[in-house]
């Protein structure tokens, strides 16, 4: 066996020596749960699981955004809340949400158990979407320039606020919206 | 040039220090202590404000305030004291010369200017960007970058410098095998070389846009390049840490490692693999795809999260057999119960591992998967975790390695010596509770960087997300009282660190307790044992059970909280993808 030496002064002479039965033990325990962790996340997981990170994205001029935006608020629009408007997507069919400092547009009415294909962008700066269902949320990044694309299936009815919690200027705290689900 | 002049032998470690070294250690570990102290009170005023019921400061100044902390803990505090550390650990302990002086004092003035300039520039309102700085998001002024670069470029000088030492004590035959504690900030240099490097690459171009010489920066970029810093600067604080740790036991049990090989393996798994954590801040990003992200999520199948596994069962093991060594053999933990558990430098390491181990390593393995992060990006989880990691795990493990060196260093008597034993479990425990109310309060998805999580003041659509579940008014409670209590630890450190260096006895020999002789020296005695080997029958039976049953313990831990994050994910009412 080496001698084996402190950590703050200098090894001499020749210390690389073979494992010990308790590090070896200990060693195949951590490359097994290390395995293990990997196929959960790149095959288990992908199997089994409803909740998938499958985003896609494509870049976008924020104008030409904020217009597609605009005309689809335009085509859905089922009325007004606190001045901002409410659009009710065909089920199935494509939500897109425009993020700027400091608002989400518009406020969104979707039905249970139908998926929509979401198109969340930004005018100016980054923004977090948050949509806050405690004790969970779901968080995806903003960024003006990208088109974050993320499929949804709402499976419970209510209302959920919809926060940003990427800081976006020192109105960060006042950016909010709504998606609500109904049967 | 190196005359005996510039070199004193110290009368306790048998060290050759040289002068220079020794004056550049003390400049960078006392502006390390300046910028955790502005660090600390900025820290108590902001959990004051996100302690909900108490909502102290107004949104200006709390956003001031978050980017000027974030800066001020995560890159000044953290990088002068390293820079300390490297030099400490390439000159010092080496016994050999500093080759440049004046490259260090370059590195000093510029890191100290940099940092200066900035810190004036959060806190006045003109760079209130956050840590993170993004673009397209824009500092008042184009000079916040300015000085921020001149602030990497002078750390890089000295990581330089770091290896231009060694290099120089190996070629004039000083060295040969670098003790663990080098090889590990070795480790850390090396890491901290790519990260600077990348931060510099990522704030460039920003700094060109802001100055309006460049139209545009991709955010999408920016995001690559500065997370190579973000991350990977919390990269280098772990392998320091680490290298701290292993100090931290040889200076207070007088543990030796128990396979110096495995050991430096785990310090080349963090080099080789733990760079791909900087893409955890990109995991739902637009832009990558799903196979970059689930690779380097997993640090490729976990090798850095390996690493980190055999040092969590390397260093108690080490510290099992010198104790066993010392006589305290009886069943699985009677060298535990006897541990010096009054020690601050023993109190530091163990509270560093455990809040590290348990709450910071397990959380960012958890939060890293491409999945669950989902759930967690940046809400308050994502702050619970490196606090976990870098103020419960590394600024800890620093503060106790300085209850040895800055009484050696500085050649003083380390004061208010009580109030050293104590603090270490004053902020861990404050750290504990600040550490579990924020993380819950994060996975009920209170968001992180945030002044107000009632909307009280939002004009339209207002919802109270404490009212839509009141239970985050206890966590976010604890989060406020768990800060009071730690930064009364982190006070409590600061008074240890100042009385010493400036009004404490000055000595030749400080009093460090009668293992830290021995832990400088390649020759070990073993002080009040009976010297035969632990294990007589080595090989046969395990020779450190006490640790395994802890670290298996641990393990099955681990493996309960990721599955039942899990757990957690499949219960989101809400399909995805």
């Amino acid at each position: 066996m080496a001698s084996r030496v402190s950590a703050l002064a200098k090894p001499r002479g020749v210390w690389w020596e073979g494992l010990g039965r308790d590090e070896r033990l200990w060693v195949w325990l951590t490359v097994i749960w290390g395995i293990a962790m990997f196929l959960m996340i790149a095959f288990v997981w992908p199997l089994i699981g409803e909740e998938q990170n499958r985003l896609h994205a494509y870049r976008v001029d924020p104008a030409t955004f904020a217009s597609q935006a605009e005309a689809f608020i335009q085509q859905y629009q089922i009325g007004q809340r606190d001045g901002v408007p409410v659009v009710a997507p065909p089920p199935g069919g494509d939500v897109y949400l425009d993020a700027r400092a400091f608002a989400w547009q518009p406020v969104i009415q979707l039905k249970r158990g139908e998926t929509y294909r979401f198109l969340i962008s930004s005018r100016d700066v980054q923004h977090g979407f948050s949509l806050v269902m405690p004790p969970h949320s779901i968080n995806v990044q903003v960024l003006p320039g990208y088109v974050t694309v993320l499929e949804l299936t709402p499976e419970k009815t209510g209302e959920f606020p919809l926060i940003c919690n990427e800081y976006c200027g020192l109105g960060h705290h006042l950016m909010i919206g709504r998606i609500i689900v109904t049967e | 040039m190196a005359t005996a002049a510039t070199m004193r032998r110290c009368e306790i470690t048998g060290l050759s220090v040289d002068r220079s070294a020794e004056r550049l250690i003390m400049l960078n570990a006392v502006t390390a202590v300046v910028y955790l102290t502005i660090g600390g009170v900025l820290a108590l005023l902001i959990a004051l404000t996100r302690w909900q019921a108490v909502h102290l400061l107004a949104p200006q100044r709390f956003y001031e305030f978050v980017s000027t902390h974030g800066m001020v803990m995560l890159i000044f505090w953290i990088l002068f004291f390293e820079v300390a550390g490297l030099i400490f650990a390439s000159t010092v302990l080496l016994s050999t010369r500093m080759v440049i002086p004046w490259l260090s004092w370059i590195a000093y003035l510029m890191m100290l200017g940099g940092s200066v300039i900035a810190t004036v520039l959060m806190l006045s309102g003109q760079a209130t960007v956050m840590f993170t700085s993004y673009p397209p998001l824009r500092a008042e002024t184009p000079w916040y970058y300015a000085a921020v670069l001149v602030f990497a470029v002078g750390a890089i000088l000295a990581v330089v410098h770091f290896f231009v030492n060694i290099v120089a004590a190996r070629l004039r035959g000083d060295v040969g095998s670098l003790p663990l504690f080098t090889f590990a900030l070795m480790g850390a240099a090396i890491i901290a070389l790519w990260s600077l490097l990348s931060g510099a690459l990522a704030l460039f171009p920003v700094f060109l846009w802001a100055l309006g010489v460049i139209p545009e920066v991709d955010p999408g970029i920016y995001r690559l390049l500065y997370w190579g810093l973000g991350h990977g600067a919390q990269q280098v604080n772990l392998a320091a840490m680490v290298g701290v740790w292993y100090g931290l036991a040889s200076l207070t049990t007088g543990a030796r490692p128990l396979n110096e090989g495995l050991s430096r393996i785990a310090i080349v798994l963090y080099v080789l693999f733990i760079n791909m954590g900087a893409m955890h801040h990109l995991l739902v990003d637009p832009g990558l795809g799903t196979w970059v992200k689930n690779v380097n999520a997993s640090y490729f199948m976990y090798a850095a999260v390996m690493g980190s596994l055999i040092h969590a069962f390397s260093i108690p093991a080490s510290m099992e057999l010198a104790l066993r060594e010392r006589g305290y053999r009886r069943g699985l933990f009677e060298w535990l119960r006897r541990a010096p558990w009054g020690e601050p430098g023993f109190a530091a390491l163990v509270v560093s591992m455990i809040l590290f181990g348990l709450l910071g390593g397990i959380s960012g393995v958890i939060i890293g998967g491409p999945q669950v992060n989902m759930i967690s990006h940046n809400t308050l989880l994502v702050p619970a975790h490196f606090h976990m990691t870098v103020v419960a795990g590394t600024t800890l493990a620093f503060m106790g390695i300085a209850y040895y060196l800055v009484p050696l260093i500085f050649q003083r008597q380390l004061l208010f010596r009580r109030l050293a034993q104590w603090q270490p479990y004053v902020y861990g425990l404050g750290m504990l509770i600040f550490g579990i109310g924020m993380g819950l309060a994060g996975h009920w998805g209170v968001p992180r960087r945030h002044w107000d999580i009632t909307f009280s003041t939002a004009p339209v659509l207002g919802v109270n997300l404490q009212e839509l579940r009141p239970e985050i008014a206890v966590f976010l409670a604890m989060m406020g009282i768990g800060g009071i209590i730690a930064v009364i630890g982190g006070a409590m450190f600061v008074a240890v660190a100042v009385a010493t260096v400036f009004v404490g006895q000055r000595t030749a020999r400080p009093a460090v307790g009668r293992i830290v002789p021995e832990a400088f020296s390649p020759y070990p005695a073993i002080a009040g044992g009976s010297g035969e080997p632990a294990a007589a029958a080595a090989h046969r039976t395990f020779e450190v059970p006490g640790t395994l049953v802890i670290s298996v313990v641990f393990l099955i831990l681990f493996i309960f909280l990721y599955g039942f994050s899990w757990f957690e994910l499949s219960r989101v009412p809400w399909k995805i993808g």
